[in-house]
């Protein structure tokens, strides 16, 4: 059974055939990188339908037996991840296509291939020094994305970008030797067997290097004291390419889920509560400088970007709680925002690019403006966690999962009060973006020669640049119309998350696939 | 020879911490140089220090050997921190070309350019 493997082994044969071959001709290479992740979906559904009866799936590269050898792990919540992934993927590639942004630069499709390359490897590894390769995969490949069609501010805005993370991966290094200096493996199976035989007094080193970990996947997951480089880089990152990395803060929040629960999570008495301790209070900091900055952003994109630290925020009080409870709730709201921050990047872009401005300012009225102005609202209405769609949910089964006396008062105020905020910010934007702005007389529109008509500014979206959008709306609706069988299943992957004794025997054990 | 190991690693992240505080982008690329070398000096040591052993274990010997995994680690520590280093000085290029600036600052100027 090597399926494990294929979502990291088909976009890395995919990248350098659309680099190298294909690299000047754009139809080819959007038909490769369109294949490939359709394929890489059809897998990531078939690896679902495998991890979902309940069995820890390990793959051993090159047949080496598990603290030696480097493996794979596929369990529902890798399932699940990957799944997310390649869907987000697709329509992010779609859209991408349909407005012309891969080709505004070179190599759009071969890095975007090397970054789900990245994420994939990421989600699947049992090992945490691969962990460390797979996120700089993906992080070279973001560089690259990032700073795509290029331009003055991008590349500052990349350079900053570039530096937050080589610092992050310093971080990471120093956090990987403490812990191999303590417990001499990088296993996260065999970390959670040998650090469960630490004695709590003489745990200090693990300690040290549990929380080093921990800021590197908050710097990740854009948390609190490490937050502010998300909302510059979302905003001058092209905003198909924002959308995308609305997957990979939620990279840093997987790794946290992972390592800091089977290895360093509850009932080890060397790090008992430690993570959690520091993750709330910074969690519930970085909520309030979500909504903050969503109430007094001035352009539409550093808006969506603080509003996507709201949400990392949300997400992360409820992974602070290391509960099975909590934990299901943070995975449904975490497909949640996914989707929710990819829509609201990809409406953005169709209408910045109309506009001519981020701006919130009234300008006049762009063709289309009630299609815009509608998809607008269902985005902000998912993002502040407005029923019907899945955002209501999602924080609704959080604050039912933060019921502890200490937890309860602040997760309650602090995520109620933020949600406000972002209301009053989001509603803000969109009537003086779509309703202010109709007060305003349309001019005489050049439209530039050298452009295409279909992707002209002033012209109305076609059918495909719009329906990424709508799929991806469509998506949350049914998010909160399944939300039954959704969050039964979540139930079940963090229950599996949960059951560490299952896992390390699961990779520890003799003889298994591949 | 523990302290000395200890003191260059100390030396070489202080340093590498200092300019990557800097506000122009050639010192902070300097300093996260200096970091990477810092980090693979630490990821040696981790593996704890021995010197004249051999890196597998010898049926002849005593049983002592010194750690091979580390070596392994900082292998791939140095590659890809090279790779990221030149990726960043491109990088660094490029804006410090567009900008005509290697100020690492934003400058928030008040009409800011479309995203198109």
């Amino acid at each position: 059974m090597h399926w494990i493997i294929l979502p990291v082994v088909l976009p890395a044969l995919l990248a350098p055939l659309i680099g190298f071959v294909m690299r000047h001709d754009i139809v080819l290479a959007r038909a490769a990188s369109v294949t490939g992740t359709l394929l890489l979906l059809g897998i990531a559904l078939f690896l679902t339908g495998m991890a979902a009866d309940g069995t820890t799936h390990v793959y051993r590269l090159g047949d080496w037996p598990a603290p030696f050898g480097i493996v794979l792990v596929l369990d529902r919540l890798s399932a699940l991840m990957v799944l997310l992934t390649a869907t987000l993927a697709t329509i992010v590639l779609i859209h991408a296509i349909a407005t012309g942004w891969d080709a505004k630069g070179r190599h759009f499709h071969a890095l975007f291939q090397f970054q789900l390359m990245g994420i994939c490897g990421a989600f699947l590894t049992g090992d945490i020094f691969n962990l460390f390769v797979f996120f700089e995969v993906l992080l070279i490949a973001s560089y690259g994305l990032m700073i795509h069609a290029g331009g003055k501010e991008r590349m500052q805005a990349g350079l900053q970008y570039v530096v937050m993370n080589l610092a992050g991966s310093t971080l990471f290094l120093f956090a990987l030797g403490t812990l191999y200096a303590s417990t001499g493996t990088l296993n996260i199976a065999d970390l959670a067997v040998r650090v469960a035989e630490i004695p709590a007094d003489q745990a200090a080193l693990v300690r040290v290097a549990v929380i080093l970990l921990m800021v590197v996947f908050a710097v990740k997951a854009a948390l609190f004291p490490v937050q502010f480089w998300l909302p510059a880089t979302y905003a001058n990152a092209p905003a198909p390419v924002a959308a995308l990395f609305a997957i990979m803060t939620k990279v840093g929040a997987y790794a946290i889920l992972r390592v800091h629960t089977v290895a360093f999570g509850p009932g080890i008495p060397g790090t008992e509560g430690l993570p959690g301790t520091w993750l709330f209070p910074a969690a519930i900091v970085t909520i309030a400088i979500g909504a903050i900055g969503v109430l007094g952003a001035r352009n539409l994109l550093p808006l969506i970007g603080f509003s996507v630290v709201g949400s990392m925020g949300t997400l992360l009080v409820a992974v602070a709680a290391f509960s099975d409870t909590a934990t299901s709730a943070a995975l449904y709201y975490m497909v949640h925002s996914t989707f929710a921050a990819a829509s609201l990047f990809l409406i953005a872009d169709l209408v910045v690019t109309r506009r001519m401005a981020d701006t919130l300012t009234p300008l006049p009225p762009t063709v289309q403006n009630g299609l815009f102005a509608a998809l607008f609202f269902a985005g902000a209405i998912a993002m502040a966690g407005m029923p019907p769609l899945s955002g209501f949910l999602g924080k609704l089964l959080i604050l039912d999962a933060m019921r502890e006396p200490g937890q309860m008062a602040w997760t309650w105020s602090v995520i109620l009060v933020g949600s406000l905020l972002t209301i009053v910010g989001f509603a803000r934007a969109g009537s003086t973006l779509f309703w202010k702005s109709t007060a305003i007389p349309t001019p005489e529109r050049t439209v530039e020669d050298d452009m295409p008509p279909s992707l002209s500014p002033a012209n109305p979206a076609t059918t495909l640049q719009v329906a990424p959008t709508m799929v991806t709306l469509a998506l949350l609706g049914a998010l909160a119309i399944f939300a039954g069988p959704v969050s039964a299943y979540l139930q079940d992957t963090s229950a599996q998350l949960f059951d560490r004794a299952g896992y390390v025997s699961a990779v520890l054990a003799n003889g298994g696939e591949g | 020879m523990e302290m000395i190991v200890a003191s260059a690693i100390a030396v070489l992240t202080a340093g590498g911490v200092y300019l990557l505080l800097r506000l122009r982008t050639f010192p902070v690329i300097l300093g996260l140089a200096l970091l990477s070398y810092a980090v693979n000096v630490f990821l040696f040591a981790s593996g704890r220090l021995a010197i004249d052993q051999s890196p597998i274990l010898s049926k002849y010997g005593e049983g002592v050997y010194t750690d091979p995994l580390p070596q392994a680690l900082v292998l791939t520590a140095i590659v890809i921190s090279f790779g990221m280093t030149a990726v960043l000085v491109m990088i660094g290029l490029g804006a410090y070309l567009e900008a005509e600036t290697d100020k690492i600052d934003i400058a928030d100027s008040p009409t800011k350019e479309d995203q198109a």
